[in-house]
């Protein structure tokens, strides 16, 4: 038999983590960042293919799963989540990674981003925010801005966007951090620094969609960073700073934004076991005893 | 006015002529710009009708059902992964007696993903309540959205439109637009079942219980039922006015036929140019092609069939630990057939986009008549990489 350390070489450089294939995303793309900001994060931590396993749902973005060399799952729209938490509590030593667009995490799949957050498992979310849909050619996202045209807002969008940090921070998740595909040497830090945190951590990475919202997004959101590690005063362990900095109007964040330790849903499992396994066995005659009128 | 028009503009137009109220759908490919259409139409005040796009599949279907619990026409076009989200809530619009129409370009389900066509979205929710129509042209899609509309409303059950994924939703043909005042006569406001009225306030859909509960589903089963002669009516209605004719099923070719194949969809396109090939051969072969899935119509099916030796069904999804899906139904109805009972033969092709070419239809018709005939199992793939 061919045990997988036999099967796999482990890539020695950032490149050799990529699989091969050649992306469908258009020239310019803002996940083409990510993909190589992925994969300088896997050779940073030394992460082996066999080891790893990266789940994503439907859109532009969720390609990336067939462009690393490590597991892959390209599962159904909106459901990379309970996928990849499947996954980890089946095998909790892999390397959980999720990943996907706005519209998987935020629309259709939103229904599990609270419960990912508030559990707590081990795993780590990178949603790829374009706020539009690519995949289908530029309809409405839940992420899209207001007044914002697309294909199906022709005269401007009347709906209020989701601000995915703040809805993070609310639910409860133990890590939440922005990147900017614009800048893969900040974006590998701040990938890492989710990777290793113990606990369910959620990344937005603003990654432009050039196509159906234009070049100069790349140049719009770059005016606009604001590095939370050039701020000494920035405490990331501060809920309420966070929220604040989460609800920002005048200048984009990024960095880490909420850092919280707290036991991961394997350590709290682990201790209901113990708990459970001192406590004596009820023997039948105990039962009817209690039960007795 | 006739127009060169995809089959997804098809929809768009005929949803606007029938004056719809309320839409609701998410992006899926194929279907996304019958969604981009409509939502265009509204926001231009073409069409006096609220248009949301709303965040899944299964949260369309659920606004479609509290819009047409008030009474409103209401419409929405999904695929696929889309239409099988919606599965929960196509029950609810069916038990509820609500006449939602939806437009559904077929696409095959995952895993693993694909986004061409073929039927087996669509024929996996035949237990749903829902009326099922399959069509071959732009034309037939423009024309069954509206006659949808008049059969759902008439018996008060849902009913959505196939049209297969990029052959017909992506490919422009001539389509003679018709009047509004016409479709206007065609399509009056019916009286809905059980709308909500403020003035008599009830709750709709409360629990009930054993003492009930199957009434109200041999209610809805004869709804279904009444929908066959509904179809039929609305049919002749329907040709009166705009002068195009849409039998339950079409038989082509039939009258003589030793060998008949059956198809839905597109593919009967192909199966019509194989037919009339090899008629020139002087060979009996015919072709039934079923327009009307749900309800069902065993009456056209049985005596287009009984005369026949012989009947090849082509099918464009398979049950996977039985058949394939238009061939059980076929081979149900023949068996209460009070005519004769031709041998029926069941393949499989088409799945996720691949091209039914002239050849296999050919190759089927040789298997069924002459070599191998012996060698034929429940399913029969044609087309197949060895």
């Amino acid at each position: 038999m061919v045990t997988t350390e036999q099967a796999v070489k482990q890539p020695v450089t950032p490149e050799e983590y990529k699989s091969g294939l050649k992306p469908v995303w258009c020239p310019g793309c803002g996940d083409y960042g990510v993909l190589n900001a992925l994969c300088q994060v896997y050779h940073r931590l030394g992460l082996k293919p066999e080891e790893t396993m990266i789940f994503s749902g439907i859109g532009c973005s969720s390609r990336i799963t067939g462009y690393l060399k490590s597991y892959g799952f390209n599962s159904v729209h909106g459901r990379a989540l309970p996928i990849a938490m499947g996954a980890k509590l089946a095998r909790p030593k892999l390397n959980v990674i999720a990943a996907g667009g706005d519209g998987d995490a935020f629309s259709i799949g939103i229904g599990h981003f609270p419960h990912a957050c508030r559990r707590n498992i081990d795993m780590t979310y990178i949603v790829m925010d374009n706020h539009i849909y690519g995949l289908t050619k530029g309809q409405l996202s839940p992420t899209s801005p207001h007044d914002m045209l697309t294909t199906t807002s022709k005269f401007g969008s009347i709906e209020t966007p989701i601000n995915p940090i703040l809805l993070a921070i609310g639910c409860q998740a133990t890590f939440v951090a922005r990147a900017f595909s614009g800048n893969i040497k900040h974006m590998v830090d701040v990938i890492t620094k989710g990777i290793e945190h113990r606990g369910f951590s959620f990344i937005q990475v603003l990654s432009p969609c050039v196509t159906f919202i234009g070049k100069d997004q790349f140049l719009i959101i770059k005016n606009l960073l604001h590095y939370l590690e050039d701020d000494p005063d920035y405490d990331p362990s501060h809920r309420t700073s966070a929220f604040h900095v989460a609800d920002e109007k005048d200048r984009i964040s990024v960095g880490v934004i909420y850092q919280k330790k707290k036991p991961t849903y394997m350590d709290q499992l682990e201790i209901l076991r113990q708990n459970a396994a001192s406590k004596k066995k009820k023997k039948l005659a105990d039962l009817v005893e209690i039960f007795r009128p | 006015m006739k127009a060169l028009i995809t089959g997804n503009e098809a929809v768009s137009i005929a949803v606007k002529l029938a004056r719809v109220e309320v839409i609701a759908t998410y992006p899926i490919t194929p279907q996304t710009n019958i969604s981009e259409k409509l939502s265009l139409y509204c926001s231009r005040g073409e069409m006096d009708a609220d248009f949301i796009k709303v965040e899944s599949e299964h949260s369309a279907m659920a606004t479609l059902v509290g819009a047409a619990s008030t009474g409103v026409r209401t419409f929405t076009a999904t695929s696929s992964q889309g239409l099988a989200l919606m599965h929960e809530l196509l029950h609810w619009a069916s038990g509820a007696r609500l006449p939602i129409v939806m437009a559904n370009v077929n696409r095959a389900l995952g895993a693993p993903w694909n986004i061409w066509c073929d039927h087996s979205d669509s024929l996996s929710q035949r237990d749903t309540g829902w009326l099922q129509f399959y069509c071959e042209s732009c034309q037939e899609v423009l024309d069954t959205v509206l006659i949808a509309f008049r059969v759902a409303e008439t018996v008060s059950t849902p009913a959505m439109v196939m049209l297969d994924g990029f052959i017909l939703s992506h490919t422009a043909e001539p389509v003679d637009i018709p009047e509004q005042e016409m479709v206007d006569k065609f399509l009056p406001r019916q009286k809905p079942l059980a709308p909500i009225d403020p003035k008599d306030p009830h709750t709709l859909h409360a629990v009930t219980g054993p003492d009930y509960f199957m009434e109200f589903k041999e209610k809805q089963y004869e709804a279904a039922r009444r929908a066959e002669q509904a179809a039929r009516e609305v049919s002749v209605e329907f040709a009166k006015i705009f002068g195009r004719n849409y039998p339950l099923t079409e038989g082509f070719m039939c009258d003589d036929a030793e060998t008949v194949i059956v198809a839905a969809g597109t593919s009967a396109g192909t199966c019509r140019y194989v037919v009339r090939k090899l008629r020139e051969q002087g060979r009996k072969v015919g072709l039934m092609r079923v327009r009307t899935f749900r309800p069902f119509p065993f009456e056209e099916v049985n005596s287009l069939l009984a005369a026949a030796k012989r009947v090849a069904v082509l099918d464009q999804a398979v049950s996977p630990g039985s058949e394939g899906v238009l061939f059980q139904e076929v081979k149900a109805s023949l068996y209460e057939s009070a005519g004769g009972r031709p041998a029926v033969y069941g393949f499989v092709s088409g799945l996720g986009g691949r091209d039914i070419v002239p050849e296999y239809i050919e190759e089927m018709i040789e298997k069924v008549e002459n070599s191998g005939k012996e060698k034929l199992d429940r399913v029969n793939w044609l087309g197949l990489k060895k």
